[in-house]
């Protein structure tokens, strides 16, 4: 029996989600806490199942789960290696945490008997995110991917005010576009190869690397995938979407949705078309070159022109989503650790962040920045999360920031780019900019009014929401201080990508 | 020229068809129609994926008894775009639900409207708060 479940792990990792989201709305209708028990144990046991995945691929290597023993290209297969696995294990951390934190801030932020529905979406959301990830099977992963995307704009639309709705419409529609041409793109794949398998048609699209149906496939993956990241022109759907949602929403949805994106495009460009193809044939990485720096000036620069912190935080992923294709462009090992580092970074830094913002609208129900005057001290344990949040995004020493854009410096300096490492520094200052405002008010700025203060009643944020938050923030810490593990699979990953 | 167009003209079609849909998705400001639109966008994707499969004469891939080499087309794309076909409901479900809920909100499903009202607003709460 034990053996029995061990040896279905890679299947079972991704199921007992999508169950879990089927059971929720059956048993919890009138009983939101029983439902929320559902969702945190199975989360929880994925979790655990995929830290034994991440385990047994970097010690024996890539694992192949067929499902129900049909062997591909009859059956659809879930393929591990270094990078689905970390990618994997980091989805079902930040799954599980939000989790833990959701309960108090989604019954002060939603409607009573809509949070049994949300905890189903939610786990649906997760469910097909980790699907993206494991799958092995290109249009399986469209698939996923829609299941999340769907998800994603229901949970968006529960936002308590009006602008949710058309916020989460926008993105159904920019969403939707992204998807079909990426259906598109798989079509034209499967017209030239006949297969859907990522790691048969690796094997066949180098033969007809030349054909334009395969080039036209690329281009329709690049445009979509680049909607599904946000990078810089196509990201007219993220800062609406992630300020109009519950602040659940707004964590889960800037902590892993992008970083999913970020991985089928890694996942696109290096394993099914190979990087000899983005060397010899198209030269899309010149492209994802110029898009990456101006998304990250760009990005940072119209998040210190906001005074809504959610809207802040939102420009502010679009910078960050520029340092992750910044290391893809790149093209060499060094750049695309720091690229996979980065995806850990962000996704680790912005949950705490928006955890934080999360705390503070619970208490206050503030999210004008200039109102934050006195709440270092009235909430100074979710405060010094924010502060070491905000390090870790600026990239101080000792911070996993620091790590992950150590890496693309340095990857630039190898592509001879050093023109590149401007770029970054200012990028980074920008990012000291805005977030330095933030701490000033929170800190050191004195009211005028101690009457008027809207932070009078505030108090330290409950412990169900305190501590994820602190958990977040001390990864953070030990993450870029004891960098030698995550840096490893990191590096493992991005040399079986570039095939070295 | 004729040649091309005769030869190919199951792939013009949905090109077009897809330039339909995406035309309105991206300049008819009615919600609903932007919803149809994206109906026409991904009915032009599955009506490709058909038309891969299509093979002349060929017919279902069922074995028929004391039949052997029958011509038939490949099964798969079908599969396929049964599967998408669902996708594509459920987000037009989910579509045209926010957009009842918009309508309620607003009183309007026209965008250029909503985005007004919603600027309205937003200058609204900054006068109430002093700035």
């Amino acid at each position: 029996m034990i053996a029995n479940i061990i040896e279905n792990i890679p299947g079972l990792v991704v199921l007992i989600v999508i169950i879990a989201a089927s059971l929720i709305p059956l048993v919890g209708k009138s009983r939101p806490v029983l439902a929320w028990g559902i969702a945190v144990i199975a989360a929880f046991l994925s979790f655990i199942m995929s830290l034994y995945i991440l385990n047994v691929v970097m010690t024996t290597g890539k694992i192949r789960y067929w499902f129900g023993n049909w062997e591909p290209p009859w059956g659809i297969e879930y393929v591990f290696d270094p990078l689905s696995a970390f990618v994997l294990t980091l989805v079902s951390f930040v799954g599980f945490i939000v989790l833990v934190y959701a309960k108090k801030s989604l019954e002060a932020e939603i409607d009573p008997e809509r949070i049994t529905y949300f905890y189903a979406l939610y786990m649906l959301f997760i469910g097909g995110l980790m699907g993206v990830v494991a799958t092995g099977d290109i249009f399986n992963l469209y698939v996923f991917l829609e299941i999340a995307a769907i998800a994603g704009y229901a949970l968006i639309a529960v936002g308590r005010r009006r602008e949710a709705l058309m916020a989460s419409f926008t993105y159904l529609i920019l969403g939707t576009i992204a998807a079909a041409f990426i259906l598109i793109g798989i079509g034209y794949l499967y017209m030239a190869t006949g297969t859907l398998n990522i790691i048969d048609l690796a094997v066949i699209l180098p033969e007809i690397y030349q054909s334009k149906v395969v080039l036209i496939a690329f281009a329709f993956f690049t445009v979509g995938l680049s909607i599904k990241i946000a990078l810089f022109p196509l990201h007219n759907w993220l800062p609406n979407a992630y300020t109009y949602a519950p602040s659940v929403t707004s964590i889960v949805m800037a902590a892993i949705a992008t970083k999913v994106g970020a991985y089928v495009l890694i996942r696109v460009m290096f394993t099914v078309f190979g990087p000899e193809f983005e060397l010899t044939v198209v030269h899309v990485t010149e492209v994802f070159l110029v898009l990456s720096v101006v998304a990250m000036i760009i990005g940072s620069v119209l998040a210190i022109a906001q005074t809504d912190i959610k809207k802040m935080l939102a420009y502010s992923s679009i910078a960050q989503v520029g340092y992750i294709t910044l290391g893809i462009a790149l093209m060499n090992v060094t750049g695309l650790t720091g690229s996979i580092m980065h995806i850990l970074n962000h996704a680790i830094m912005k949950a705490c962040l928006f955890m934080v913002v999360g705390a503070i609208v619970y208490r206050t129900g503030i999210t004008h920045i200039h109102d934050f005057v006195g709440l270092g001290k009235k909430m100074p344990y979710t405060m010094a999360a924010f502060t070491i949040g905000a390090l870790s995004m600026i990239g101080m020493p000792l911070t996993v920031g620091f790590v992950g854009k150590w890496y693309l410096t340095l990857g630039s300096l190898e592509a001879g780019m050093w023109y590149i490492i401007p770029v970054i520094l200012v990028s980074s200052l920008l990012a000291v900019g805005y977030l330095w405002r933030l701490l000033d008010n929170i800190y050191f700025k004195q009211p005028e009014n101690a009457s008027e203060l809207k932070t009078v009643k505030a108090k330290e944020a409950p412990l169900a929401m305190l501590i994820p938050t602190c958990v977040l923030a001390l990864l953070c810490i030990v993450l870029g201080t004891f960098a030698y593990l995550p840096i490893s699979i990191a590096e493992e990953a991005a040399k079986v990508l570039l095939r070295y | 020229m004729m040649e091309f167009i005769l030869g190919k003209y199951n792939y013009l079609v949905c090109i077009l068809l897809m330039m339909i849909g995406f035309y309105a998705m991206i300049a008819k400001e009615n919600l609903v129609k932007k919803v149809i639109g994206l109906n026409i966008f991904q009915t032009a994707i599955f009506l490709f994926y058909i038309s891969v499969s299509y093979m002349e004469g060929a017919t279902a891939p069922v074995v028929w008894q004391g039949q052997e080499g029958v011509l038939y087309g490949n099964p798969l794309p079908h599969v396929l775009i049964l599967t998408a076909i669902v996708v594509g409901i459920s987000m037009t479900a989910l579509a045209l639900g926010l957009i009842i809920k918009i309508y309620q909100e607003y009183g309007s499903i026209e965008e250029n409207r909503i985005l007004e009202l919603n600027q309205l607003e937003e200058e609204q709460n900054l006068k109430r708060a002093g700035r």
